[in-house]
């Protein structure tokens, strides 16, 4: 019997393909479908965000922060100007920080939502989980565009507050999307996750230890869906978290299914943070009294928020002139993805386009 | 109706004709096969319209709407646009495979259709292994498939076609022998016979073999959750990515073809073809196949897609003990109770089916797991 010789084969995902979700480009070795190695490889969308930003102003910064995770921008405004203030010591007013977390937690919820409507399309779905997340998405977009007039790229908060005071007609619209938000979670949920073909794909794939998650030093919900208990807006909380009461959803082994879960109840505890928010949401003042011309003292000032990716931290250096000296960003999406190697080795090159869609990266960010 | 001529007889297949029908056989068998393809081609057309409309429904949008009444036209708009564009053949293709692959992928799927009897009478050749012509012919589509993951030397491609292969051995088999049943009550491979014998439709007979079936054809024509092959989230487009023009139109022809053919066969074999009350029977083949591609439809625009190695195991783990316990029901009853009512037989069978499937799901992983390295 002749043995014929086998070799493995390189395929490039990308960085021109349909479930990169950008222009991610990945490098994979396959010996038929099951996936020996692969080495990602990123800077398509690189734009020097960082380099950029110390030739501007500190306000000037604001809408570069908005181009990072660009499905997110309302997350990505908020650990640059919490870092300015620390550097400044700009005092934000109560209402501010309310209107902030409101802001935040919509966000959370549109980007789960696309998450998990990207997650469906990687798994051959035709589109159509994707169009009904993204109809509760536009409801969170027309918000956002009631309170800044932008859908995508916000550019809404400011040092010492937040840019606009919200309008009379927003607290009824959000307390309606409120209350409606549950009953479309539970809905896709079911229709999502009690499909076997879906546990199929999902359970099992992927998976990524807690050592690993830790060792790697992903965040977000890939971490917590690993099982570690680790979320920002609890262990070191800024702004007003600390008024409100929310769970920490967590994984057991951290496949896929797990992601998948822990952004779905994810959703329903932002939805529960956002009732408690209307609720307590205080009169008063949006925008602290600061100089258009800030000239922070000098020193250094490292701020992160608990993004709907992972943690986002913003590290600037300030030399006591109008432009940051130095600004550097704790991109999540970046971070969570070096995990991606262990966790596909192994599996199918279907599986390989799956995990990658359950980390949920946004290019903009990784390659900043 | 001559019985026992085995195999092509044009005196046979002439006297299907009507008797007032003009020329001899070969003129016959030339409008026959103009009318054929014409049937096929306004079919697809229909067929693709309803498909995005029907699709747009399911996803929360209109669908097409601008290109005629109700974007009837747009499937027209389409070819044009793919008629026109610019042909391209990659340089390091294997060029004669290349050129040949969405000829052996078309022309099978159209040569099926002279079995598949439109009314009665109105059928090209009524072969009488018609069902065994049936299955042949269907199965070379792989061929031109494999033909054009080979040819077009691209690595995509290849995956795309190897997932085909791997396919096509997974799901043929229940395919067949789901069809075993229906012979079996029938006694005759011919498929005109199998519509005259369906006094009630076989679905209601043969429940499991219409479930094994149904699944098995969405293998065939690389439907979700089968669309392994093209599958537009892992390699792009599969077989066809390096196809553009009118290649790519045949290729999309014959894709859709299968899908009219699919359905032809669903309800020629278990829908009760042709017959049915006061509307003219052409019109109820019609509307069968349309309802059969509708279920279809939605179940591409709901599922998510198989891996391969599930696909696999779901065909020779689930499909396959399915398409034999029906046979062997089947078999059972028309030896030992030949006399029996049908409607107890209808009750049965949907009894036992219904049991079977969701036990048999119940206890069935396709599983799969990671690889060791």
């Amino acid at each position: 019997m002749v043995t014929l010789k086998t070799e493995p084969f390189v395929i490039n995902l990308g960085p021109v393909h349909p479930s990169t979700h950008g222009v991610f480009r990945l490098r994979a070795t396959l010996d038929g479908e099951v996936v020996l190695d692969i080495e990602p490889i990123i800077g398509y969308l690189h734009r020097g965000i960082e380099k950029i930003a110390e030739g501007r102003n500190y306000k000037q910064d604001i809408p570069l922060t908005d181009r990072l995770d660009y499905v997110a921008s309302m997350s990505n405004n908020l650990p640059y100007v919490m870092a300015v203030e620390k550097l400044a010591e700009i005092a934000v007013p109560e209402r501010a920080e309310y209107l902030r977390i409101i802001m935040a937690e919509m966000q959370r919820i549109a980007s789960h939502l696309l998450a998990v409507g990207s997650l469906a399309n990687d798994l051959g779905t035709f589109f159509t989980p994707f169009q009904y997340m993204f109809r509760e998405r536009e409801k969170i977009v027309d918000l956002f565009e009631m309170v800044c007039g932008q859908r995508l790229l916000y550019n809404y908060m400011r040092f010492g507050g937040v840019s606009h005071d919200i309008p009379d007609e927003f607290i009824p619209a959000l307390s309606k999307l409120v209350s409606t938000m549950p009953g479309f979670i539970d809905e896709y949920d079911q229709l999502l996750a009690e499909n076997e073909i879906l546990l199929a794909r999902l359970k099992g794939v992927g998976i990524l230890p807690k050592e690993l998650a830790i060792n790697s030093s992903v965040s977000g919900p890939v971490l917590r869906a690993s099982g570690v208990e680790w979320d920002i807006r609890k262990v070191d909380s800024y702004s007003v978290y600390d008024r409100f009461k929310f769970d920490i959803p967590t994984g057991v082994i951290g496949d896929c299914y797990d992601r998948y879960r822990v952004r779905i109840q994810e959703m329903r505890q932002s939805v529960h943070i956002l009732e408690q928010a209307i609720e307590q949401l205080p009169a008063g003042e949006v925008l602290a009294k600061v100089s258009p011309r800030l000239k922070p003292p000098g020193g250094e000032a490292y701020a992160h928020i608990e993004a709907p990716k992972g943690e986002l931290g913003f590290y600037l250096v300030s030399d006591n002139s109008e432009k940051p000296y130095r600004m550097h960003i704790r991109a999540p999406s970046l971070i969570n993805l070096t995990a991606l190697r262990e966790m596909v080795i192994g599996w199918k090159l279907a599986d390989v386009i799956v995990t990658f869609g359950s980390i949920d990266i946004c290019l903009g960010e990784v390659d900043r | 109706m001559q019985a026992n001529v085995t195999g092509f007889n044009p005196t046979f297949a002439y006297n299907t004709l009507p008797p007032d029908w003009p020329g001899n056989f070969w003129l016959h068998w030339l409008i026959f096969t103009i009318i054929l393809i014409a049937f096929i081609i306004a079919t697809v057309i229909m067929f693709i319209w309803f498909e995005r409309r029907l699709i747009g429904r399911f996803q929360i949008r209109l669908g097409p709407n601008r290109v005629g009444p109700f974007g009837l036209f747009q499937a027209i708009a389409d070819v044009v646009k793919i008629l026109t564009k610019e042909d391209i053949v990659p340089q390091k293709a294997d060029k004669v495979v290349f050129w040949l692959a969405p000829l052996v992928a078309l022309v099978p799927v159209l040569m099926v259709f002279a079995v598949v009897p439109l009314q009665s009478g109105a059928i090209l050749v009524d072969l009488d292994i018609g069902i065994l012509y049936v299955l042949a012919l269907s199965s070379i589509v792989s061929i031109g498939i494999f033909m054009a993951g080979w040819g077009s030397n691209n690595k995509y491609s290849i995956i795309g076609a190897m997932r085909d292969v791997a396919q096509l051995i997974s799901y043929e088999i229940p395919l067949v022998l789901s069809i075993v049943g229906v012979v079996l009550l029938t006694g005759s491979l011919s498929l005109s016979e199998i519509v005259r014998a369906q006094n009630i439709p076989f679905i209601l007979l043969q429940p499991i073999g219409f479930f094994v079936f149904f699944i098995g054809s969405l293998a065939e024509i690389n439907r979700c959750p089968f669309d392994l092959v093209e599958a537009e989230s892992e390699i792009i487009a599969g077989y066809n990515i390096e196809f553009s023009g009118s290649k790519f139109a045949a290729f999309f022809l014959a894709e859709y073809s299968e899908a009219v053919l699919l359905s032809a066969l669903t309800a020629t074999l278990f829908l009760g073809g042709w017959s049915g009350p006061l509307l003219p029977p052409f019109l109820w083949l019609l509307i069968k196949m349309f309802a059969v591609f509708a279920l279809i439809v939605w179940i591409r625009s709901t599922l998510p897609r198989f891996r391969i190695d599930q696909m696999m195991a779901f065909a020779w783990k689930f499909l396959l003990p399915l398409a034999l316990i029906n046979l062997l029901l089947t078999s059972l009853q028309i030896v030992f109770w030949p006399e029996a009512s049908s409607w107890i037989i209808v009750l049965l069978s949907f009894a036992i089916g219904i049991t079977l499937i969701l036990v048999w799901s119940k206890s069935f992983k396709p599983g799969g797991n990671k690889v060791g390295i």
